[in-house]
């Protein structure tokens, strides 16, 4: 029956494409045993590059927060002018290319740049550091957070922030206690999308960070410094972790948007 | 009393006010009546400081409050849509102005059972707006715009969601708070029944500007011009003049001030019956009466009759010079 | 208002309402866009203009006709294209399963879809190199090949298509369906007439974000592809080794061409969608 080839045609293709190859990178990590993988994971160089990871995350991610909160609540405002400029600007990551990015950062904060000459007289080193890594991890993870807070800025409108005015509240306080509680699931969800692809973030960061083996290596430069170096099992364990974590992720969001669709209901 | 000071207000090109002047006394219902789009929202907006005017003042007790925000301006506010906040219970919303304002834990928590009592919504304090009626949603509104003791209370098409039935029973409850509370209200409405019903004061804006102002006897009675007459009620055309369809006089016998016209149609109401008719210059009028007057005229299609307009002198049908126009009183 | 008073029915107003008059404290309040767009163009503009200026003052046309550019340009396209069309068709037939079957675990292949997003790309890269790389359990090596680079890029945008298309498929009316049905329309007649003018619109914006990604694509192909030149070098990843070798202007003449390419097809698709989806009402 056609619906039947259909269903495990398509199921073929998610299999030999996605499930069968994610599966596989455990079963090949746990080829000898855990005892490798664990000393994979604790060596000197994973560790610090799982914390510049994290460090990069904790700060790229509030940076994308406050924009696209900003950003949600300028085009939730129907009287903007620019409206299409701040929307367009919001979408260019999507157009760009990891590398792109990486290499416009680059530019503008390396020493002949408009901003690096400044920057370092004044003892500011951006590049190979990991002001670097955030503003790049920014940029690539921009969208995620405004994306998914505008829509639902837009829908809501100014009348409960007024209402709120009304009643005495002052600007931070309407901000603190019905704008931001108003979308505090989209802002989750943005949050948990932007750490995700930070946590992630390979093509920006490799340009911009110069992969210092011990200071600016994150986790997946150090899976791809790993595997160029024929060391697989470190390679494999650091993989492994990236995917579990980003397995954890995709679990989070599914629970995340079934709260979100029953409080809806 | 508040005075709104020749308010003018543009929206880019769009001139939603211009050099409006209102005085609107304390403690009174009044009603700010028009069409939709002429002006009566964007005036309740400036009053309670949503807007500030291109121009123009607005005074409180002989105060200058243009400029003050409007969390400082102690109104209550009720919006058309509600504006309830959906993230809370309507507890909290009804609690929200006075936790701003810090108000001590019991004293709010009293206040807050007192106004669910009073809008009737005491069995539902833990619910969430999503889960409540239209109408329940506009009384938690309003016991949320009530509950800092404002000194006015400002309401906004306060009924204009609602189907018909709870629209009538919110009204009459309106009456009733205020009659109770006797605090200022200003509320805006397209519906002149509604404005008639509980107004004290109707002012009628249109085109941005004041078209008349009184009580709602006196606008109905004498209004200023023929807009005002068309809008509080049912006209129709006698002679060039504007006349009500119910005060027309009929009769199957001449008379030297009536206009003979023939009877086209006889519409039953039940209670009152449609008279139309065409004159003898081919203009249709229209002609309310009781089923009495109807039965005792015993007219058919194609009959003639002569119509009379209320005043034989022809006292322009009670338009009446306009009264002081800025003016809730007479 | 912290004394409130507090009488019977507690709603009675005081006599005199009472405003305060201050000064303007709406200064802030205009502040708010102007902090917006200056953090915009610190964080976007400005680094874009800089690239731009970059390759605009360089020997722009020099670096671009350089012949290793130009193979990796016509490669980067091709193989964008080629994700784009499969995408399309792969997107639309997972997105009707999705949609419209039903089988046991559908919810969990539904989760899976958006696994691609979620895996760092260079995981993904090293993911498919374990089962379709050296010493492949399947006897399938495709590392160094166009195809490889083609399969991960398939991974990568596997999401684009399938979310776009779902809702649309969702919200498509099953009366009109029943009503092409019957009036004698077989099944392929009623998805070609009425289903598929529905999600045309939706299937375009997706392949185009598919093109858009695959263009870029870095992390996934940097394994498998090889990078070898004239062969398996993609664009993105020939930038990335000018930067490394210093052609930094180079590289920006590179990444205009590519930026300036994604931002016309998404413009293009985009309009065509909404023209698309204009006509279907």
């Amino acid at each position: 029956m056609a619906r039947r080839l259909l269903r495990y045609g398509v199921l073929a293709y998610l299999a030999a494409l996605l499930i069968v190859p994610v599966g596989m990178i455990a079963y090949r990590t746990f080829g000898h045993g855990l005892a490798p993988v664990v000393d994979a994971l604790t060596s000197a160089g994973a560790l610090h590059a799982a914390y510049m990871s994290i460090l990069v995350c904790v700060l790229a991610v509030p940076l994308d927060v406050v924009f696209g909160v900003g950003a949600g609540i300028l085009l939730a405002r129907r009287r903007m002018p620019a409206r299409w400029l701040v929307n367009s600007v919001i979408d260019l990551p999507f157009a760009m290319s990891p590398v792109v990015i990486g290499l416009a950062l680059f530019i503008l904060y390396g020493r002949g740049g408009w901003l690096g000459g400044w920057l370092a007289a004044h003892g500011i080193q951006v590049l190979f550091n990991w002001p670097g890594m955030v503003l790049a991890t920014a940029f690539v993870c921009l969208p995620f957070v405004a994306r998914e807070v505008v829509p639902v800025l837009e829908e809501l409108g100014t009348e409960q922030e007024q209402a709120a005015s009304v009643l005495g509240a002052r600007p931070l306080q309407t901000l603190l206690r019905i704008t931001l509680p108003a979308i505090r699931w989209a802002l989750v969800y943005g949050v948990v999308l932007s750490a995700a692809r930070a946590l992630g973030e390979f093509g920006a960061v490799t340009i911009v960070s110069g992969n210092i083996v011990g200071q600016t290596q994150t986790l997946p430069l150090y899976v791809d410094e790993q595997f160029g170096n024929f060391n697989p099992t470190a390679a494999y364990s650091a993989g492994l972790l990236l995917a579990v974590i980003a397995i954890l992720i995709l679990l989070a969001m599914t629970l995340l948007t079934r709260k979100r669709a029953r409080e809806h209901e | 009393m508040i005075e709104a000071r020749n308010i003018s207000k543009s929206f880019g090109d769009f001139r939603a006010l211009t050099e409006v002047s209102v005085s609107i006394e304390p403690g009174r219902l009044t009603a700010l009546l028009g069409p939709s789009g002429g002006g009566k929202s964007t005036l309740l907006r400036v009053i309670a400081g949503l807007e500030v005017p291109d121009s123009g003042e607005v005074r409180v007790e002989g105060r200058d409050v243009t400029r003050v925000p409007a969390r400082k301006r102690r109104i209550g506010f009720v919006f058309q849509h509600y504006a309830a906040f959906t993230h809370m219970t309507v507890w909290d919303n009804v609690a929200f102005g006075l936790k701003i304002a810090r108000t001590p834990r019991d004293q709010a928590r009293q206040r807050v059972t007192e106004l669910l009592d009073l809008v009737h919504l005491d069995g539902l304090a833990r619910r969430y707006p999503a889960e409540l009626s239209g109408g329940q949603r506009q009384r938690m509104a309003l016991a949320r715009a009530l509950a800092t003791a404002p000194g006015v209370l400002l309401l906004d098409e306060p009924f204009g969601a609602l189907d018909a039935k709870v629209r009538q029973e919110l009204r009459g409850w309106l009456r009733r708070l205020h009659d109770d509370m006797h605090i200022t209200t200003i509320f805006v409405t397209h519906d002149q029944e509604e404005a008639m019903e509980i107004a004290d004061e109707i002012v009628v804006i249109n085109h941005g500007q004041v078209e008349q102002a009184g009580p709602p006897d006196q606008l109905y009675d004498h209004p200023a011009n023929e807009f005002v007459m068309g809008f509080l009620g049912p006209v129709t055309r006698l002679g060039g003049e504007l006349v009500r369809p119910h005060d027309i006089d009929v009769s199957t016998g001449r008379h030297p001030a009536a206009s003979e016209a023939i009877v086209e149609r006889l519409v039953s109401l039940g209670f009152t019956t449609r008279l139309e008719a065409t004159l003898a210059d081919g203009q249709p009028v229209t002609v309310q009466l009781t089923r009495a007057q109807a039965a005792e005229l015993d007219i058919g299609t194609g009959d003639i009759v002569f119509l009379r307009p209320p005043h034989p002198a022809g006292a322009a049908a009670g338009l009446v010079p306009a009264s002081r126009p800025g003016s809730a009183r007479p | 208002m912290a004394d409130l008073p507090v009488s019977p029915l507690g709603l009675r107003a005081p006599a005199a309402p009472g405003y305060i008059r201050t000064g303007a404290s709406r200064a802030a309040a205009g502040l708010g866009p102007g902090v917006a767009l200056l953090y915009l163009s610190l964080m976007v503009a400005l680094p874009v203009a800089a690239l731009t200026s970059t390759a605009a003052s360089s020997q722009f046309l020099t670096a671009l006709t350089a012949p290793q550019t130009g193979a990796a340009l016509a490669l980067t396209v091709a193989e964008a294209v080629a994700t784009a069309v499969i995408d399309a068709v792969t997107g639309v037939a997972l997105a009707w399963v999705l949609v419209r079957d039903d089988f046991p675990g559908k919810r969990l292949v539904n989760a899976l879809i958006d696994l691609p997003f979620a895996l760092p790309t260079i995981v993904a890269g090293l993911v498919l190199l374990t089962l379709y790389g050296p010493g492949s359990p399947v006897q399938l090596n495709i590392a160094q090949t166009r195809a490889g680079i083609l399969l991960a890029l398939l991974f990568v945008t596997l999401p684009f298509v399938v979310r776009a298309v779902q809702p649309v498929l969702l919200a498509v009316d099953r009366e009109a369906e029943e009503a092409a049905a019957s009036l004698g329309a077989g099944p392929l007649t009623t998805f070609r007439r009425i289903v598929l003018p529905a999600i045309l619109p939706a299937t375009l914006s997706g392949a185009g974000l598919a093109f858009a990604r695959a263009l870029g694509e870095f992390g996934s192909v940097v394994l498998i592809s090889g990078n070898l030149p004239f062969k398996t070098m993609m664009a993105s990843v020939l930038i990335a080794g000018q930067v490394e070798s210093g052609d930094t202007a180079g590289a920006a003449a590179v990444s205009v061409t590519l930026l300036a390419f994604a931002l016309v097809v998404i413009a293009i698709v985009t309009g065509a969608a909404r023209r698309l989806a204009r006509r279907h009402g």
